[in-house]
């Protein structure tokens, strides 16, 4: 794990590929070299793992691995251990090459949009596409950095990033990428490819996390409810992953068919009328109401009842997810691209001056990135949603006067009965746009070449080469334009005794305060009725009051009869 | 015509007049929670008792209407002129002169014309305007679904809001008026033990020696 030790590749890194004058200068400087420790915080590292054992995750399988003489090696490389999971599993690569983890590709059933890693734009590091030499570290695969990857090439599947269950299988970038990022990935002892093959089982928590929760780049960044702390999450944190509980792995509701995974963001399912089905009946979906019904509160009480009657309008996720972010990660809720590219002595730079629920101190500005800010432990945003996200894609025209651009604006409406209030994390981002056009731009973030903005540190150049390199039009002129994302939340869900009180959403300072189409008694107080009810029964009170003086004036005065 | 002791609130009624007290008491304090106006009570504690207490006093009022229709005792509310305008000048002008209530119970008209006629209002316009409202607020679960993104069920709580508000305003009138007399206990008693003093005609005073001697003293 320490990246100062000297691995194989430090001959490679003793030349820092430094651009511009800077870099020029640096390089008559005699000091640069590996041998000298790198200036605190330099690395650029966005996944530091400490805790590498695997979760427990009881298998009820009737093969042990350990005994194929298939797997028992020995294994240069990845993909030869995948070709020996072929060999036996003959349909499992035929399959998965249609999962999204490998073709990164949706279609939108409704919206016919193209979305997926490989094409969307996002308000984190902005876009994969042209970046994959890093990005694909996520890819479920081996060696896409660029578009000459194969994507029919089963062989090139990653089966261990999914199915490790030693804890010790790691991925590296595709490709080196420039001096600034590669201090990243030394220390790291090789891979026992013939351990990791014959450990195989089906994926615990930390697998799907390897990933999940390092998107955005950094623990916690983007979802705020998927962060390293659900590894081995206490009861309050989640109650259906509690290490000492219900202890789920992932996969006990994002249930799967032939590697096809349920649970998308990309299709949500909003509103799921369909229960749990009869006994024996496959769930097809990673929604509450698989498991618990659509109608899960118990109706012993008026409080069941009354709650029984908001599932049809509100989401599980809204009352039972008091807050986000409550494992001791932070997570990111607003990025500035402006202030990328200061640099010290030549050097990229980190500065940590956020100090996180856990005790660890998180970057709040990177060289590489801008300006960081965020929270941890807070109540989500709400709204309408029955499922259908609209993106912002590389094609769309917007209008940078007009406020945030929604990078993946939520569709909803109260009229409308597939819709529900749903929780989501929101995102706030000043990223770099093409302002000739008014479109959003892809940025060569990642290269060995002079064009990379992590290396060169000009988003001229990296906005040109980036746009060039899949032929999109680019203006040539860009500016910075203000955006947001939306991310639904569904995990970190709270033991029961935590959910959202009654009281939240029904006072005048409601948390779902700008939820409109709907009377929600406790917010919706106000207005004239109150005011002249009220007024009626002071003015009656006076009345009697007054009424009461007169008495006992005239009392006072005259005689009683 | 003489003035007698006779039973006038029977134990039923006065049964249903407290425990109808008890529940708006409760409706309106929990009410008036749900609705934010305070927040001395969770909202789901005040839902809980609310929908309670409004389901013991539609009990109550099924037996209260079946019982005023059987008996005849309906005919109390009836609205009447006679008389009325003498009690209004007495709460308006005599009361603070120190004289009598103008108005002497009846056998048949237990109830002055003022109160007859806000009782009639009560019964005929407040109450029912919030047991409808409240029964269809309650029974939100079964037509939601006709009403999404519509103003429905604000205009269902409106209603029952309004009336809630009305009814308070009565509440504090009602409690008020017990004051009025020699003493609170005059008139506070006879919903206690159901006797009052009533004048009778001959015949009616003759009648219930010989028929309900139980309810004449």
């Amino acid at each position: 794990m320490d990246a100062r030790s000297a691995p194989p590749r430090a001959a490679r890194l003793a030349i820092p590929i430094l651009s511009g004058l800077l870099g020029c200068l640096l390089w008559l400087n005699p000091g640069p070299g590996r041998a000298e420790e790198p200036p605190l915080d330099s690395d650029m590292h966005f996944r530091i793992v400490a805790d590498l054992a695997p979760t427990d995750r009881a298998s009820d399988s009737t093969a042990d691995h350990t005994k194929f003489k298939e797997l028992q090696g020995p294994f240069q490389s990845g993909p030869e251990v995948t070709q020996a999971c072929l060999a036996c599993h003959t349909e499992a690569g035929k399959h998965f090459i249609k999962s999204l983890h490998w073709t990164w590709e949706f279609i939108h059933p409704q919206t016919g949009q193209k979305l997926g890693k490989k094409t969307l734009i996002n308000t984190f590091c902005t876009n994969a596409r042209g970046n994959e030499g890093m990005c694909a570290q996520c890819h479920a695969g081996y060696g896409w950095k660029d578009d000459n990857f194969d994507f029919t090439d089963q062989t090139k599947i990653d089966c261990l990033v999914c199915h490790d269950r030693t804890g010790t299988y790691y991925k590296t970038p595709n490709s080196p990428g420039n001096q600034s990022c590669s201090v990243m990935f030394e220390g790291k002892a090789p891979i026992a490819w013939e351990r990791v093959a014959q450990s195989v089982g089906l994926p615990g928590r930390e697998n799907c996390g390897a990933c999940h929760f390092y998107g955005g780049g950094g623990d916690g960044v983007k979802h705020g409810d998927l962060d390293s702390s659900l590894k081995r999450p206490a009861r309050a944190l989640d109650v259906h992953m509690d290490i000492d509980g219900l202890n789920f792995a992932c996969t006990k509701c994002h249930v799967s068919n032939r590697h096809l995974v349920t649970g998308s963001r990309y299709d949500v399912k909003a509103h799921d009328l369909g229960g749990t089905g009869k006994p024996g009946e496959r769930r097809d979906v990673a929604t509450c109401e698989s498991c618990h019904g659509a109608q899960p509160h118990h109706a012993t009480s008026v409080t069941g009842i009354k709650l029984n009657d908001h599932v049809n309008r509100i989401a599980c996720q809204t009352c039972h997810i008091p807050t986000i972010a409550r494992g001791g990660v932070a997570t990111m809720v607003d990025w500035d691209w402006r202030t990328a590219g200061k640099t010290k002595d030549g050097m990229g730079y980190k500065e940590k001056n956020y100090t996180q629920g856990n005790g660890e101190h998180v970057a709040t500005y990177k060289s590489i990135k801008g300006s960081f800010a965020y929270d941890e432990n807070f109540a989500p945003h709400y709204g309408w949603f029955d499922g259908q996200m609209h993106y912002t894609t590389i094609d769309t025209v917007f209008d940078p006067a007009a406020g945030a651009v929604a990078i993946n604006a939520y569709q909803g409406a109260a009229d409308d009965p597939g819709s529900r209030i749903w929780p989501f994390k929101r995102m706030h981002t000043i990223q770099p746009y093409d302002k000739g056009n008014n479109t959003l731009v892809y940025m060569h973030l990642w290269g060995e070449d002079d064009d990379a903005f992590w290396g060169t540190y000009d988003f001229g150049r990296a906005i040109a080469a980036g746009m060039a390199q899949y032929g999109i039009p680019y203006s040539g002129e860009y500016g910075f334009v203000e955006t947001e994302s939306f991310w639904p939340i569904t995990h970190m869900v709270a033991p029961k005794e935590d959910a959202v009180a009654c009281v939240s959403c029904h006072q005048q300072d409601s948390r779902i305060q700008e939820i409109d189409g709907v009377y929600v008694p406790g917010r919706d107080r106000g207005g004239w009725l109150d005011t002249l009810g009220l007024a009626a029964v002071g003015l009656t009170l006076l009345g009697v009051l007054l009424h009461a003086l007169l008495r006992l004036f005239g009392r006072k005065k005259g005689a009683h009869a | 015509m003489s003035t007698r002791t006779v039973m006038v609130y029977r134990r039923f009624e006065r049964l249903w007049h407290w425990t109808q007290m008890s529940c708006i008491l409760v409706l309106l304090f929990t009410g008036f929670a749900i609705r934010g106006l305070h927040r001395l009570i969770d909202f789901d504690t005040a839902v809980t008792w609310h929908t309670g207490a409004a389901l013991v006093l539609l009990g109550v009022w099924l037996f209260a209407v079946f019982w005023l229709f059987t008996t005849g005792e309906w005919r109390h509310y009836l609205p009447t002129t006679q008389g009325l305008g003498k009690v209004i000048r007495y709460y308006a002008y005599g009361i603070f002169q120190g004289e009598s209530h103008p108005y002497h119970k009846a056998l048949l008209r237990k109830h002055n014309p003022l109160q007859a006629i806000a009782y009639g209002v009560l019964k005929l316009v407040l109450f029912p305007a919030i047991w409808v409202s409240g029964i269809v607020y309650l029974l939100y679960g079964l037509w939601q679904g006709l009403a999404l993104g519509t103003g429905w069920l604000g205009g269902v709580a409106f209603i029952h809001v309004a009336a809630a508000y009305a009814i308070l305003a009565f509440v504090i009138i009602h409690v008020y008026l017990l004051t009025t007399g020699h003493s609170l206990r005059e008139h506070l008693m006879p919903m206690v033990t159901g006797w009052d003093q009533v004048d009778l005609m001959p015949e009616e005073e003759a009648y219930l020696l010989k028929d309900e001697p139980g309810r004449i003293r």
